[in-house]
């Protein structure tokens, strides 16, 4: 195999429910602020649970070229956190993109390759505009029982704006990040639940350290801010559906009383590029990215495996990618979306892997501040994973301070922990699908 | 050195069958899997028509395995048929030594159809309300209809890497698994980027291709707003009709095809039969614009030419390529354009054709056919044919091996898949040679 290159993180952009950007998002989880609250953009009352975890406004034009807002009508609202974050991301990279040279805050022209430059993006499924396509759909029925596909076809379909399917092709997150920073190298869409995102930065690290893009953007973005996606879930009997009151401990990772997850928006992109690339540049780097492992639960589709295998599976191939032992591992950062089975399953998959050990590991999980957010939630848990490597402050957990008896993670429940981090893990896994992923960060060193 | 990767087992479900070689002799007859929608009622539709996947029960594959994957979506039910005929056609088989941790699946699945009579309803009742107003839409009345009316199971299968996770749990792949959606590239992306997968040293076996079905309401309202698709009703058949003057957009196809990818020591060690070697992939971007190809093919040339690079063969040594060719005005130009760009003088001697002629685009799943397509070619020396070509179009102007399958040695062959929103994809696969 040819000598690989090393990669590393010089840009984390982060939209989140706790804040936009990653200051505000560090800070904020820092501050023990929880970002789940009740349902603003609809009026949730029909449902059980009225309660995520949802962006805090923004401004689209804050973030892409003025000569580019013209397609915000052609974006799902899973495109624009998407486009959100990247824009986010360069920023924090000091790379100047074409978007940022079209905005006029770059001096000169852009400072990197396009043709070097890839993307790899996770998406969820994208959830139809509902208002659009009920007033369409509306047009054939007599009644909720009596629609006419016959007068669908002929004339109710001419009410859907031309370009209306270009807006929920999960590609499409990609696709308006590449045009507006204008990144033509290898670019992926990985759909693969609450997995995509460390997917995507895995696939990502691979394809940066053979050579075949020295920068690439890279996490996920999803938004399940929507009827039909907490509709879903609460078929699915996934959510906690009595905690309308308290939203602040609504989820509550590895808790002895957890009672379900709370849904969300958000996601978060990074960027990834070859040490030499940085150093060329004089970027500041947050990690290096060491290690990668992905494996499957063939246990069954959509239900925990109780042994948690897919889970070791994923760290220890990780780990042996990053060529360290559990012993050198300084944080972990578990995924725990707060639902009884699916978290012992983790933890199970972590206690195989660290065993006893696990217990003396400071751990982060953000979950309870920023709720579950689909593709992007694994972007926002590695971007916090990151900074806390940096900065050597472990950030507390929210809702974790009343542990399930199997839980070994050692948590800040209060304040921010300080600890020297050389190496930190994180897990992420698809909640259906199989899909689990584990990605390796070590403190950067010449 | 390089670990190499090697295709061991084919297997697909489309709209000319569902064995391998009953579908490859249709193709290079040149028939047509074009006929009218029965899959719902499209008849006042701007297009009337599609390629659907007839006569089809997952039974037929997995016997009483098939009770396992209950609910499954039309989606997941064609992977799990297609890498049944991939995993047999393989040899492979779980209780001889193989180790699930080093067998991953990478697929290009679509999103699973959505349950559209209950979605409709839902939808309706939510217009429904005092202010008789869709927008904004009465949450309320839409939530009481919607959780009294989904379905759980069919709406969890509508997730895009369901079909992988079925393909996961039936062949015990407990190593990675990946799904891509790429829209119409994705499945030549997922292949190209399980022989990564490979080549990195993160698996022995990939289980991969791609799946999809758009046949449905919402999918060809979605296609023919966007006016891509062929709106020849009274003369079907002959609708998909890809690099002729006369095309007037594609034919909405469905199917699967999987793909059995192994590292070359571990098919050697097993005495697999060994079908031919993936050499080169290629992925870029156009980053361009969200509704049309880049005017020079920007993208799908650097594709090309990456695909090329990377598997170390110059365009002079390419036997035959397996154009995206949809009979969109746009791609067939642009592509031709491409190739021309790629391949120089030589690209008027390259024949080149697209079995969306015959089969219709499966979209996510179309690579992964194609690809297939592409194996049987090098192993039967003989090319299939782009039907019902008819009329030179200036701008198209390659060998697009018109109406007839041709005889000939292929020892190369190039792939090239290319998706909405600019996402481009490009195999290189040689015969096998030790």
């Amino acid at each position: 195999m040819a000598d690989k290159r090393r990669v590393v993180v010089t840009g984390l952009g982060v939209a989140a429910p706790v804040g936009i950007g990653i200051e505000p998002f560090w800070d904020a989880l820092i501050e023990k602020r929880c970002g789940i609250r009740r349902i603003e953009s609809f009026d949730p009352g029909g449902f059980t649970t009225q309660i995520a975890g949802e962006l805090p406004p923004f401004q689209l034009g804050d973030f892409i070229p003025k000569a580019y807002r013209k397609s915000a009508k052609v974006m799902s609202r899973d495109i624009m956190v998407a486009v959100v974050s990247a824009y986010l991301a360069v920023r924090d990279a000091r790379l100047n993109t074409k978007c940022i040279v079209e905005r006029g805050e770059a001096e000169g022209g852009p400072n990197i390759d396009s043709t070097r430059f890839g993307a790899n993006i996770g998406a969820g499924l994208v959830c139809a505009d509902l208002n659009e396509l009920s007033a369409a759909l509306n047009t054939a029925a007599e009644a909720p029982d009596r629609f006419s596909l016959a007068t669908w076809g002929v004339e109710g379909m001419n009410n859907l704006t031309p370009l209306w399917l270009l807006k929920f092709l999960p590609n499409m997150l990609a696709c308006h990040v590449t045009i507006v920073h204008d990144a033509q190298a290898p670019s992926n869409t990985i759909t693969c639940g609450e997995a995509s995102s460390h997917l995507a930065i895995g696939e990502a690290f691979r394809t940066v350290a053979r050579g075949d893009a020295d920068v690439c953007i890279c996490g996920g973005a999803e938004s399940k801010i929507n009827p039909m996606a907490l509709a879903r879930p609460t078929l699915w009997r996934r959510l906690n559906y009595d905690a309308n009151a308290a939203p602040n401990t609504a989820c509550r990772p590895f808790a002895a009383d957890r009672r379900g997850m709370v849904v969300a928006e958000g996601g978060g992109l990074v960027m990834l590029e070859t040490l030499e690339h940085a150093r060329a540049r004089g970027a500041r780097i947050y990690a290096e990215l060491v290690g990668f492992g992905a494996a499957t639960n063939t246990f069954h589709r959509s239900l925990p495996d109780p042994e948690g295998r897919a889970t070791a599976l994923a760290l220890r191939h990780a780990l042996r990618d990053a060529g360290i032992a559990p012993t050198e591992v300084d944080l972990v950062a578990p995924f725990g979306v707060g639902l009884q089975e699916q978290d012992a399953s983790e933890m199970a998959g972590w206690n195989a892997t660290f065993g006893e050990r696990l217990s003396a590991i400071p751990a982060l999980c953000i979950r309870g501040a920023v709720g579950n957010a689909g593709a992007g939630s694994g972007a926002m848990d590695f971007a916090a994973t990151a900074v806390a490597l940096h900065r050597n402050t472990v950030p507390p957990s929210q809702g974790t301070d009343r542990p399930d008896a199997a839980c070994r993670f050692r948590f800040a429940h209060h304040d921010p922990m300080d600890a020297p981090i050389r190496h930190a893990v994180t897990h992420t896994y698809a909640l259906a699908g199989g899909q689990h992923a584990a990605l390796v960060l070590r403190k950067f060193v010449e | 050195m390089e670990r190499r990767v090697v295709i061991t087992g084919i297997g697909w479900v489309t709209p000319l069958g569902h064995d391998i070689e009953g579908v490859w002799k249709r193709l290079l007859a040149g028939e047509s899997g074009v006929g009218p929608t029965t899959l719902f009622d499209a008849h006042t539709f701007p297009t009337t028509f599609s390629a659907e996947v007839r006569g089809f029960r997952l039974e037929d594959f997995l016997g009483p395995g098939a009770e396992a994957h209950g609910g499954a979506s039309r989606n997941s039910r064609f992977a799990l048929a297609a890498g049944e005929l991939a995993w047999r056609h393989a040899g492979l088989r779980n209780d001889t030594g193989l180790d699930p941790t080093r067998v991953g699946v990478y697929l290009g699945g679509g999103e699973g159809p959505l349950d559209f009579t209950h979605f409709v309803h839902a939808a309706v009742a939510g217009c429904r309300n005092d202010a008789n107003a869709c927008i904004p839409l009465d949450t309320i009345r839409w939530a009481q209809a919607a959780l009294s009316l989904l379905d759980p199971t069919h709406e969890l299968e509508q997730e895009p890497n369901l079909a992988a996770g079925h393909l996961a749990v039936r062949f015990n792949a407990q190593g990675p698994s990946f799904n891509t959606l790429t829209a119409c590239a994705a499945s030549t992306q997922a292949i190209g980027e399980a022989t990564h997968v490979i080549r990195y040293g993160d698996a022995e076996v990939m289980i991969s291709g791609g799946t999809h079905s758009m046949i449905h309401p919402l999918g060809v309202t979605g296609f023919n707003r966007l006016t891509a698709l062929s709106t020849r009703n009274d003369s079907y058949a002959t609708a998909s009709r890809p690099f002729d003057r006369s095309r007037d957009g594609f034919v909405l196809g469905e199917g699967a095809g999987i793909l059995i990818l192994e590292e070359l020591e571990h098919a050697r060690a097993r005495g697999a039969r060994i079908l031919a070697e993936v050499l080169g992939y290629g992925s870029t971007a156009d980053a361009f614009r969200v509704t049309d190809i880049h005017e020079e093919g920007r993208g799908a040339i650097a594709a090309m030419r990456a695909a090329l690079a990377g598997a170390g063969v110059t365009p002079r040594e390419i036997d035959y390529i397996s154009a995206h060719g949809t009979g969109t005005e746009e791609n067939d130009k642009t592509e031709t354009m491409a190739i021309r760009a790629v391949f120089g003088e030589r690209a008027r001697e390259v024949p080149v054709s697209s079995v969306k002629s015959m089969l219709g685009h499966l979209i996510a799943a179309a690579g992964a056919v194609e690809l297939i397509t592409c194996v049987l070619a090098i192993r039967d020396g003989i090319a299939p044919p782009t039907i019902n070509y008819a009329t030179p179009d200036p701008n198209c102007d390659l060998d697009y091996i018109p109406n007839q399958a041709r005889r000939m040695p292929v020892r190369t062959a190039l792939s090239n898949s290319f998706g909405f929103g600019g996402q481009n994809d490009t195999l290189v696969i040689r015969a096998f040679e030790p």
